[in-house]
Order: structure tokens, then sequence, then C-alpha cells
């Protein structure tokens, strides 16, 4: 489905220099709805730069960001969350104190809470309760719903931080290395549980350093270098970029494609 | 033995009242990062109006009392929202600025508070049972100490069930491990910071009118007295923390009494040297996370 729905996030022309040291530049991507996307690059390539300017966390000394047609390049995260752009980091984007469900609890009261008057007591079984359950149920962390999300395991946190992105029903979602310290035999369930989730009609967009992952689930894999946009294509044509190979893939191109497939 | 249980009983409701300051500077600075150098006005405003509204019932009655507390509590929640939304949130994420703000305000309410109430200490009328003593054990324990404990207590089972089962609560739990991610699920934080200013705002009123029934009086330096000793117990139990104040709070207190007992009145310098003790040893506090 490569391109083929309308395009629900744009990023035109951006660029991040800071300090007269250019970070990223004339970045033109274009995503459209229920895409999935892998961002490749070496270390330091300009991928987590990229997403803090697409979710808000730094603004763009130049370009624009429009998220289904809106320009929010000037609008806060909180706004942009909002307009459905949830996101992932690299780091754990979860409260390590508060319990499983609690972290999920959190998004799906913002979204329902309706006049959150301060002495609204949520109960196990109101509405927004209810939905956290579903989603704890979808990413198979039901069992540990009242667990911190500081003793789970790595693989069970990333399941954690995908359904709290469900619960905030996120219509474009950035996932910043999913796999990221994810047991072995952990990422073929965590595979499913973002396929699971582009299949349900949301725009993934995806850095990740796991290329089998990253060829195996992407319908077009954009590649950063030196903070530039070498290509975006797909998984295929990108592989077999002569551009790319030498700048970031070299020898190892072949073996990683072969066993992708 | 009973100078001992004496000793242990008016530390525990010093220690009640250092808790309700406390209580409000430690969640302002965990959601916040906020130190609130105008905590102490919030506690002095609050004891002068809550006493001035117990009088039109009638001083040194139970009633009056009562009434004194409620008011007592609501204007010091009316004093800190409007803080928090007339000079805190201006300066939202200028933690500098806002720190240097609570300073001045500290200053200029003192003085204000001089101006309008005098600047020395007045004798206040308090009901006849929270004036006289009860034996335990062979110790007269000042009864105020009673009511301190029982207001520490009944403010820290509030708030803690505040924080646990409602929605503003669970927001401001989070807030205070990671305030980044909370905006980033698309939650307007800033109407959490004013809802924890008026929450600490409210305790540190209520905690006011009770230290003016310990101390049989009222004045404009007693906030300032107060909120030296509620920040060093603050840090002792870690910012951010509600129930390592608790802990800090009775800690605290206690060994203040103790020293100052035993130990030639030495009490404000023990606390003064656990407090670097405490920041040699363990920086993030008896209950804060590492930084």
């Amino acid at each position: 489905m490569a391109a083929g729905g309308e395009p629900v996030l744009e990023v035109t022309g951006l660029g991040l220099t800071i300090g007269g040291a250019r970070i990223l530049s004339g970045i033109d991507l274009t995503v459209g709805r229920g895409e999935l996307v892998g961002v490749i690059g070496p270390n330091g390539a300009g991928k987590t730069t990229l997403f803090n300017l697409v979710s808000g966390i730094y603004r763009p000394t130049s370009g624009r960001v429009l998220l289904a047609g809106r320009d929010v390049t000037a609008a806060s995260v909180a706004v942009r969350a909002r307009a459905g752009l949830g996101r992932t980091f690299q780091t754990s984007s979860l409260f390590p104190r508060l319990s499983v469900a609690e972290n999920v609890r959190l998004a799906t009261q913002r979204r329902r809470g309706g006049s959150l008057s301060v002495l609204s007591f949520p109960r196990r079984g109101d509405a927004a309760s209810a939905e956290a359950t579903e989603h704890l149920a979808t990413v198979g962390l039901t069992h540990r719903a009242d667990a911190a999300a500081g003793d789970l395991s790595h693989g069970d946190k990333r399941k954690l931080e995908i359904a709290v992105l469900l619960a905030m029903d996120s219509s474009v979602v950035l996932l910043d290395e999913p796999m990221a310290g994810v047991a072995t035999g952990d990422v073929a369930g965590l595979v499913e549980v973002i396929r699971a989730i582009n299949a349900s009609g949301r725009t993934v967009l995806m850095v990740e350093h796991h290329m089998d992952v990253v060829l195996g689930l992407a319908d077009r894999v954009a590649v950063l270098h030196h903070g530039e946009l070498l290509t975006c294509d797909v998984p295929e044509k990108v592989m077999a970029d002569e551009t790319v190979q030498s700048a970031y893939l070299g020898t190892t191109a072949g073996t990683t494609a072969g066993s992708a497939a | 033995m009973s100078t001992l249980i004496l000793l242990l009983a008016t530390g525990l409701g010093l220690g009640g009242l250092y808790f309700l300051v406390a209580s409000g500077l430690s969640l302002i600075y965990g959601l916040m990062g906020v130190l609130n150098f105008a905590h102490g006005s919030f506690l002095t405003l609050g004891a002068f109006v809550g006493l001035a509204a117990g009088n039109l019932v009638g001083a040194g009655t139970w009633g009056g009392l009562l009434l004194g507390l409620v008011v007592g509590a609501l204007t010091g929640a009316a004093a800190a929202t409007a803080t928090e939304l007339g000079l805190i949130r201006p300066l939202y994420d200028r933690h500098i600025e806002q720190v240097l703000v609570t300073v001045g305000l500290s200053l200029a309410t003192v003085a204000l508070f001089e101006g309008i109430w005098g600047p020395n200490p007045r004798n206040v009328t308090r009901p006849g049972w929270l004036a006289s003593t009860t034996d335990v054990l062979g110790a007269r324990v000042p009864n105020t100490a009673f009511l301190n404990v029982l207001a520490g207590a009944v403010v820290l089972g509030g708030i803690v069930a505040f924080l646990r089962y409602t929605r503003y609560g669970l927001i401001i739990r989070a807030g205070v491990e990671n305030r980044a991610m909370v905006t980033a699920l698309g939650i307007d934080v800033r109407r959490a910071f004013t809802l924890v200013f008026a929450v600490g705002g409210a305790a540190a009123g209520l905690g006011g009118v009770l230290a003016t029934q310990s101390l049989n009086y009222v004045s404009p330096h007693m906030g300032a007295s107060l909120l030296i000793f509620a920040f060093i117990v603050t840090v002792i139990g870690g910012m951010g923390s509600l129930t390592g104040a608790a802990v800090a709070s009775v800690v605290v207190a206690v060994l203040q009494q103790l020293a100052n007992f035993y130990l030639n009145n030495t009490g404000d310098l023990i606390v003064v040297l656990l407090l670097a003790l405490v920041l040699l040893v363990r920086p993030s506090g008896l209950l804060g996370r590492p930084a």
C-alpha cells in the first residue's frame, strides 16, 4: 500500500541547526494513511532528531510539519498528541512507579475524561479502565496489570508502550527502536503487535536497527545519512540502491536482505 | 521515663505541624520543580484570617476553632491558587525566576502582614481543653500535640487517597515521575500544577491555625520560622516523596525535642547536622529516587 492513502504526515524542507552545526537538513518525506515506514541510518544520522521534530520536542530551524493537512510546526507536544500523533522513546516512555494498568489508564482517561472534575474517582469498572484492560489484552499483558511498570522485562515494557499508544488512539504512531533491549525470543511477538497496529489502520513510522524487522514490516524504508534523506522507497529498491549500500549497509546488505525474505 | 514520653509526644505534635507545611512543598517541587519560598506566607495568612473568622463565632470556643481551621485552609488554598496563576504560570519552565518570585513574594507579604496586624506576636484565646494537658504514663502532654498529630495523619491520609484514587491524583503521580511524558500523552499538566498549589496551600493554611493553638500566639513571622524546618524535612524525606516527608517530619521534630532537652538546646543545630549527613550519604533523601 506504499504511498497509497492520502498523505497523513508531510514533512517539507525540515532542518535543524544547533550552534552552527547542521543536525538535519532539507528532509522531504510524505507518509500516506495506513503506511508503515521504517527509518534507518547509522548512529548519529539524525533519526531520533527527526522524531523529535515531528513530535514537537524540538522546533525546526527550517521547514514545516503537516499532520493530516494541518500545519503543526509551531504546536506543542500535547497539542500534537491530541491531534493524533503518538510516540515511544528510545529510553522508556513509561512511568516506572505506576502500575501497568495505570500507565494505560492515563491515556484512556485523557480521551474519555470529559470534565476532569477534581474528585472524580476512577473506579475499576469505569469506561476508561475497561478500555485500558482491553488494550492490555491486545498486547498480552493482562496478567501483569497490577505490577509496577518498572518491574517489567524489556520486552513487556515495549508491549506496554504499545498498549499506551493504542490507548491514545493515535492515528500516526512513531516508534523509536521498539526492539531495543528486547530478548530474541520476544521479537516475533512484538513484530506481530506492530503489524496488528498497522493493520488496524494506523500509520506507523519506526526507527529500528534490527534490519530483519524493518525489511519484514515496512512498506517503505527511509534512509538517513549525515542528517540528510538519501532515499525513501520500497525495501527491495532501497537494498539495491548503491548510495545506500556504500553509505550504510556496506557488504552486509545481501545477507540481511536475504534473511528478511 | 515521663520526660522521654513528654518529649516524644511534643515531638510528634511538632512533626504534625512540619508535615502540614512540608507536604505541600514536597508535592509542588515533585511535580513542578519549584521551590516555593512563599509557602510560609500561605500559612501566616491562613492563621490570621482563620483566627479572625473564628473570633466571629467566639474566641476560645470549639465552634470558633473549627470554623477557623476551615477558613484557614480555604484562605491558604486561595492564596496559593492566586500565586500559581498570577506569578508561577507566566514563568512556566523558568525555574530560577519562579524561585526568585516566590522569595520576593515571601518578603513582601511578611511586610504586608506587619503593616496590617503589627509586627509583634498577639496572644490567642484557646478552647480550655487545648490549653491544658493530659496525663500519659506520668507525663503531662499538652493537648495541642494530640490535635496536631491527628491533623497531620488526616491530611496525610487525605492526600494519599487523593493521589491514589482520583483522576488528577493519577496525573500528579505520573507528572512527578516524568512531566514531559505526561505532556506527550496529550494531557495538559498545568491544571494539575494549580491543583497541587491549592492542596499544598490548604494544608499550610490549616497548619497556620493549628500552630497558633500550639504556640498560643499569632505573628507575621510564624510562617517563615516553620518554613525553614519544613524545607529541611522535605530535603531529608526526599523531594517529591509524600511518605518521605511524613517520616522525616516525625524524625526531625522528635530529634529536635530530644536534643533541646538532653543536649543543651542544640535541637536546631542537630537538625542541620542531620540534613548535612543525609545530603552527604543519601543526597536524594530517605525515600527519594536517586537523581
